[in-house]
This record gives C-alpha cells, structure tokens and sequence, in this order.
C-alpha cells in the first residue's frame, strides 16, 4: 500500500456506501419494528404502516400514485418483471419489443430469453455519445410493436437519454414504454406522468440506502402479467414477504437523495475531475458527453497504450476505487458491449476507466485522484512496449 | 482475485525496459486479446546474461512476464526454451483460471526471442 491511508471510493455506480441516517433506520425495523405487514396485529400493522409510508415517499418522488409502485429485490428483478410480464400480458396485440444495444445486461439478456420464447426485438444502435436516435427509434416500430425499453442514465458512460420525447413518441405509437432509471434515479428529475413514461424501475444500492431492494413503477392500466406467484404482497405483482428493514431504508435513502444541491455539487466535481485528467494525462480520451446530458456522478475515459485492469490495479495500490470495460476485467475476455456500440477500437476499450462520484465525494479526493492517477498511467506506459509511440506522439501534442 | 504473489510482481516489476543492443527480441500478442508482450535477450555463452521485458496488458500479464524473466535469468537458451506456462503459474501461486493464458503469452514471447536468436545467429 502506497496510499498513505487516503481511499477514495470512485466506484458509485456499481454501488453506493450506505447513508448512516438509513442504516440506523434499517436497524430499527430489523431490530424492533419486525412485523410481517400481512399480520393484523399491532406489530404486524406497525409494519404496514412503514411500507405504505415508503411506496408514498417513493411514488412522490417520481410523481406516480402509491398504488403504481411495486417494492422488488432490485434492479434485475425489476427489469426481468416488467420486461417479461408486459410482454407476455399483450401477446395478442404483437410479438415485437425494442430496445437499445446499451443497455443493462438484465435487460438485454431478459429480451434474449424472450427471444427465445417467440418475441422479436430489435436493438438499436446509439451514436458516438451513447445517445439514441428518435429517428431511428421511431422507424423501427412495426404495427407488432408492444414495448420499447430503453435505459434512462447509462450506467458506463453516463449518457442520459430524453425519456420525455420518447416517452410521447410510445405514447402517441399506443406502444408501452419502459425505461431503467436505476443510475438516473434521484440525479435527474422524472415524473412519469409528464415524460409518457409506462414502467420504471429504480432501486436502492445506488443511492445510498441498502442492496436486496428497489421498486417498479406500473401506468395504472398497463397490462402485465405477475412473473412470480404466491400470495397477494405487492397486488400479487411481486409475492412474498416484504423486505421491510430495506424498504424503509430505501425510501429514507430517497428523502436524503431528493435534492439539487447533491447534483450540482456533484457536476462541478465530475467536471473538475474530467477537465484535470485531460490537462494532465496526455492521450486520454472522455466516453460519454460532456454537461447536462452526462449523469453527475459519471467520469469515463479512455487513456491509449495501456490496459484498464492495470490502471485499475494500480489506482487500488493507491486507495482508489475504480473499474474498467477492459476485456482483461470480464470472465468472458470480451471487452464492454457498451463501449463497443459507441464504435471504440479494442484498444480504447482496454484501455478504459470509470470513476463515478457519490454526493459524499470530496473536493480534496479529487485532488488526491488528479494526483495520483497521472502517476498510475505514466508507469503503466513505461512498462508498454508501445511507450516509444507514446513518448513521440506526446512532445507532438 | 489475486494472490500477494502476483501483485507484488505487478507493483514492483525488477525487469522492465527495454534494452540497448540487444542480441534478440521477441513479441506476442495483440490489442484485441489486450494483451502485447516484448521480451529483450542479451545472451553470453548460450545462457541468458539479461532479460527485460515490455507489457501492454492487465495485472496479471505484467506479472507474469515479471515471472518468466526471473526464472530463465542465467538459464541455457535451451533450458528457457523448455519453460512451460506451469512454472510461471507456480512462481506466481494462484493464477485465476481466466488469467492462465496470460502464463502462456509469457512463455510464448520468451520463445519468440529464443526464436530470434537463433535466426540471427544461423544467418
């Protein structure tokens, strides 16, 4: 360890450090208010009460009814949920479901199963931003079309898509729309009634409040099919017995998130960490756009001759926590899917780091990042057999 | 993931660089598979005097070439020759499964080098 005890924890959007405020929250109801909400006694009504007042801070917080929020184990039981029960729900009316290339493998590999089962889906490219095309989206409906899914914050590059104008296209298109807000969710303001928006899915580990828990939002009248059966939890959408300690914890996480000042302290410190890496790390190349359309928290850069699992690996010697799209990083030693839908070159995409910010990020860590992580690739270079290269290409730039 | 072995090897390489006159070099591998190794021979007596080594690749590629030139130093061509990938996984302890074919880019541009001596040397 050379990090003289410093540690910056830069990988929020893989997970969030649990808000002590929400932990003691969770405690309690593990603790003490530890009632099944189906019971009618008071200890089981006490219970009740905590998981309604939950779904209301929840609905609020995306201006939905309480009754449109369904409490889920996270964000891959969400997608799988919605994904698999609206399209099994409207059979009758097409087989056809679209969604982007970008997206979070929950999603995509449920429309792969759906695939399977007879579904058609269409995957539309993104352009060099991550961005998806309107145009593209729009000239891909078919009259079979019954559900376009597609991810609101992306979460490897940050790219925000306007669920608004897709949200009106569906919705004038009579088609579903659905989109994954579980790295948008509580940085970019959505109301689903304004944005057209049918089925959402958030959770909670990437704001601050525990894992094993999120929420679907469900259109009152969306027809859907329940995917998991038991007992009458949840409208029966998602039996079984609620997980009461995280979901108060989640939606105390939420009240705390709920608040501008967290995002724009957290854009000024993206964009001072991104604007640093460029003025001192010579061919390093930002993923993603730049300003309002990029997530507050998100900072993806490409840096040339040297591989992101090294940086990584170093970075950690450090005390800095990151994570890459590198080939060298995945079971599979294929690199990002993501990336490679923006049209990187392999070693662009071996080459890559994320560093996502939390609202507890400090100006001081960015310092010690902007410090440190020069250092990191410099000796990275140093030890490539392309460092020739990049010591000539360097006094050009 | 990694074992202490590996990341001490990673952190605090002993045979980087390139290298002045050398009598052979040898690379493997290419940016698709992430992975690029150049070994630099400097032989006296048919046994390897020096060795150093460049790698463009992940923590367990830096490691592993690491390992490889500690183990052939003062080795015979003919000895390092018959270096196999296990022997670079035992230096290094526990090499994860998916990282195994690092061990192999190793031994695959020492041979490359070894390969590049004997050219030389046949002309």
């Amino acid at each position: 360890m050379i990090s003289n005890g410093m540690k910056v924890y830069l990988d929020n959007g893989s997970t969030t450090m649990v808000d002590p405020r929400v932990t003691s929250k969770v405690i309690r109801y593990v603790n003490d208010r530890y009632g099944n909400p189906s019971s009618l006694h008071f200890k089981g009504q006490e219970a009740k009460k905590a998981l309604e007042k939950s779904r209301e801070v929840i609905a609020n917080s995306v201006h939905a009814l309480n009754e449109e929020i369904f409490f889920t184990s996270g964000g891959t039981e969400g997608n799988n949920i919605l994904l698999k029960g609206v399209a099994f729900a409207n059979r009758n009316k097409g087989n056809h479901i679209i969604t982007t290339k970008v997206e979070h493998k929950c999603v995509l590999e449920s429309c792969k199963w759906l695939e399977r089962q007879g579904f058609r889906v269409t995957y539309l490219e993104v352009d060099k931003e991550g961005f998806v095309d309107l145009k593209k989206l729009e000239a891909a409906i078919t009259d079979k079309t019954i559900l376009v899914s597609i991810i609101h914050g992306n979460n490897e590059i940050g790219t925000i898509n306007d669920i608004g104008n897709i949200g009106s296209l569906c919705r004038s298109r009579g088609i579903y729309f659905h989109s994954d807000a579980c790295q948008s969710y509580t940085k970019v303001r959505i109301d689903v009634k304004a944005m057209n928006v049918d089925l959402l899915t958030i959770n909670s580990h990437k704001i601050h409040g525990s894992k094993g828990v999120g929420a679907v939002y469900v259109r009152d009248g969306v027809m859907i099919d329940a995917w998991q059966h038991g007992g009458s939890q949840e409208s029966g959408m998602r039996p079984g017995t609620e997980n009461i300690p995280a979901i108060v914890g989640f939606a105390e996480a939420v009240k705390l998130a709920m608040s501008s000042i967290h995002v724009s302290s957290m854009n000024r410190l993206r964009d001072r960490l991104i604007e640093g890496i460029v003025e001192r790390v010579p061919h390093a190349k930002l993923n993603g756009p730049l300003g309002e359309k990029r997530l507050c928290g998100n900072v993806h850069f490409s840096f040339r001759f040297i591989e992101g699992e090294a940086i990584n690996g170093l970075l950690d010697d450090y005390g800095v926590c990151g994570s890459t799209g590198s080939a060298c990083s995945e079971m599979d030693l294929e690199p990002s899917y993501v990336l490679k839908a923006l049209g990187l070159s392999h070693e662009m995409m071996n080459g890559s780091l994320r560093l996502t910010l939390s609202r507890f990020t400090t100006d001081e860590e960015i310092d010690y990042v902007l410090d440190v992580l020069p250092k990191v690739v410099r000796r990275l270079r140093d030890i490539s057999p392309f460092k020739e290269v990049s010591h000539v290409l360097g006094r050009d730039s | 993931m990694y074992s202490e072995e590996i990341l001490d090897r990673f952190r605090n390489p002993k045979h980087v660089g390139g290298m002045d006159c050398a009598d052979a070099v040898g690379e493997t591998g290419n940016f698709k598979c992430g992975d690029v190794m150049k070994v630099y021979l400097k032989v006296e007596g048919g046994k390897i005097k020096d060795i150093r080594f460049e790698t463009y690749g992940c923590v367990a590629a830096i490691a592993s070439t690491e390992m490889m030139c500690e183990l052939v130093k003062g080795k015979t061509l003919d000895e390092a020759y018959k270096m196999s990938n296990q022997d670079i996984v035992k230096g290094l302890k526990d090499v994860p499964p998916v990282k195994v074919h690092c061990s192999i880019l190793g031994v695959n541009s020492l041979r490359a080098a070894i390969d590049d001596y004997r050219k030389k040397k046949g002309k």
